[in-house]
């Protein structure tokens, strides 16, 4: 029964659960609960891009445009015109959504590098017009957002709140909520890669046009993960506005974009629990290196480099395969 | 009127010249090994720096411009053995991170050099500007485009006249049978990967006076050379010419008489524009897909 449940697919889902729940004992100050919170936001959105990219195989080089435009969504909906939160989120993921479907059509019947070229140019649109909008969006000054506000309940990173009893600081309570939300992101992207439609995408990247040979209808199942990892980020970008209480058009830059299709090949493209480890990795690395300062970008360029040379599968394909090795090895090959 | 008009054509041309040299490193690039060279805008930022630097440091010009671009050279040269060659299993994205990852690398090694601030280049011959029908024509424009044809057609003799041009088309448009007719590919594929360097190079060097130069400049250049590319076509030589003239002249109109605010919204929607109607760029060929 037990040994059941641990092949399941929910497996991964239960480690990391445990991983979020430990954690916190390591986390001594509110900069670490930040970063990790901060860390939590952009896996989830790197697991939603890891659908299109990883299971489907099409380049987006623009991610961060739909990011972008979720944050702002809520910057101005909360901000300027005092909407409430949960609805704030949910039409601009409705936005985005129909926003990513109007240009996903024309877009995603071009290929490779071409492809990569328009959603780049796609990414570079959303943020030039973030940024000249000064009347609407601040540019490039950015812009203040409110506290998120769940139900008449507001979660200020500043406040102190009660949980079962226990007194909890804002940031802890901004940690628990990052951590079910990238729970459930996981949760969703899991259920949705094992449904048909995630065949029918798996079937696409091996093959376009053996894939509608058989009947899969790739133009609509291309559009449709195109959305929903749009509809992801434009989510994760509404809390993290909300998160951080400021934003500006660097949340929806070509910079943005590349961290976060890196955070997808670094970890391990199609392996949800990769990209995962994919965005720890790039989000730490920096912390890490600011010890070197000067020298910052350089290693940052360098260990992009040799970790893409060396393990282009990306470090959790590559790490387990090692681990399997060693496995077999000890068991005498039989495995 | 005419006036405003030539001097936005000028403008256009100038950046545009500068634009087409990009992209004419991106498909000599392409064309040899099917990389997008994302590092491509860094070989214009070294250009430029190495040579302000030099002659800052009194050497004579002529020579301070010989030497950066061997430094650029030997920076292509560089990134084909030991970033791209060890990674030739890998797959388009992996190899669109690490030349992602070698741009940053060579950012911060400019950085460290250099320093962050912008550093300027005197004009070359005069720094009297030039009068044409009332338009104002910057004397460094002229050597922009005189260098640039000079380059465009060296590169044309290149291919056509030389047995290593030609074997770096043959290699570029089928490496099994380039192999098998004795052309040492990975030699190719390193010489590619330095003209598209020198090239580089030589676009960042001509056009320093004009745009100033800084340790970052790279990674909006190489862009625009990106996106000269893809409205060209990747993988033609005249479609990235055009490309980039087209890219440049548009985006100077664009500034001048809708905004200067939106001129780079331009030039990506342009590019969105071309690949709708025409989803292999303006001279792409035609390729039927082998399944």
């Amino acid at each position: 029964m037990l040994n059941r449940f641990m092949q399941s697919r929910l497996r991964g889902l239960v480690i990391l659960a445990l991983i979020l729940i430990i954690l916190p004992a390591f986390l001594g100050n509110p900069f670490h609960y930040e970063l990790v919170t901060q860390m939590a936001i952009i896996a989830a959105t790197v697991v939603g891009l890891n659908l299109l990219v990883g299971f489907a195989g099409q380049i987006s080089l623009g991610h961060a445009g739909f990011f972008g435009l979720g944050a702002y969504f809520t910057g101005i909906a909360t901000g300027t015109y005092g909407w409430s939160s949960i609805p704030a989120l949910v039409a601009g993921a409705i936005a985005v959504g129909i926003i990513a479907w109007v240009v996903g059509r024309p877009i995603l019947r071009l290929k490779g590098h071409y492809l990569s070229m328009a959603t780049l140019a796609v990414g570079f649109i959303i943020a030039i017009i973030l940024n000249n909008e000064r009347a609407i969006t601040g540019g490039p000054d950015g812009m203040p957002v409110p506290a998120l506000n769940l139900f008449g309940w507001e979660l200020s990173t500043f406040g102190q709140y009660s949980l079962f009893g226990v007194e909890i600081s804002g940031v802890q309570a901004w940690y628990i909520l990052a951590s079910l939300v990238l729970l459930l992101a996981v949760w969703f992207a899991l259920n949705l890669i094992e449904s048909p439609i995630g065949r029918a995408l798996r079937s696409v990247k091996g093959s376009e046009v053996a894939a509608s040979v058989v009947g899969v209808d790739t133009a609509r199942y291309k559009s449709l993960v195109f959305v929903i990892s749009a509809v992801y980020a434009s989510v994760m970008g509404s809390l993290y506005a909300h998160f951080q209480g400021f934003i500006t058009p660097a949340v929806a830059s070509f910079e943005f974009s590349i961290l976060l299709i890196t955070m997808v090949v670094l970890g391990g493209m199609g392996s949800t629990f990769g990209v995962i480890l994919g965005a720890v990795v790039l989000k730490l690395l920096p912390q890490l290196l600011a010890n070197f300062q000067e020298l910052e970008t350089v290693m940052f360029g360098l260990i992009l480099m040799l970790t893409m040379i060396f393990m282009p599968k990306g470090l959790l394909p590559t790490l387990t395969a090692l681990v399997a090795g060693k496995v077999r090895k000890k068991t005498g090959g039989k495995a | 009127m005419f006036a405003e008009f030539l001097q936005y054509l000028f403008t256009g041309i100038t950046i545009g010249a500068t634009y087409a040299l990009i992209a004419l490193g991106f498909t000599l690039i392409y064309n040899a090994s099917h990389v997008i060279n994302f590092a491509q805008g860094e070989f214009l930022m070294v250009g430029g720096m190495a040579t302000v630097s030099l002659t800052a440091m009194g050497v004579p010009m002529i020579l301070a411009v010989v030497l950066a671009v061997i430094l650029a050279g030997l920076l292509g040269i560089a990134l084909q053995r030991l970033a791209i060659a060890p990674a030739r299993q890998a797959d388009v994205v992996t190899l669109i991170i690490i030349t992602i990852g070698a741009s940053i690398f060579i950012r911060g090694l400019a950085q460290l050099v250099w320093g962050k601030q912008y550093h300027v280049m005197p004009n070359f011959s005069t720094s009297e500007p030039i009068e044409v029908f009332g338009a104002v024509l910057n004397s460094q424009s002229l050597w922009v485009l005189g260098v640039g044809a000079v380059l465009v057609v060296a590169l044309v003799l290149f291919f056509t006249k030389t047995l290593i041009g030609k074997a770096i088309l043959a290699t570029s448009m089928n490496k099994e049978a380039a192999r098998l007719v004795g052309i040492r590919t990975q030699m190719v594929l390193m010489l590619a990967f330095m003209v598209s360097a020198l090239l580089g190079s030589v676009a960042g060097i001509v056009v320093a006076p004009i745009t100033f130069t800084s340790y970052d400049i790279g990674v909006i250049l190489g862009l625009k050379g990106f996106v000269a590319a893809a409205i060209g076509g990747l993988g033609s030589g005249v479609g990235a010419v055009v490309g980039g003239l087209a890219l440049g002249i548009v985006e100077a109109m664009a500034a001048g008489y809708i905004s200067s605010d939106y001129k780079d919204a331009v030039a990506f929607s342009m590019i969105l524009l071309v690949l709708f109607f025409m989803p292999r760029g303006l001279f792409g060929a035609k390729v039927v897909e082998r399944v």
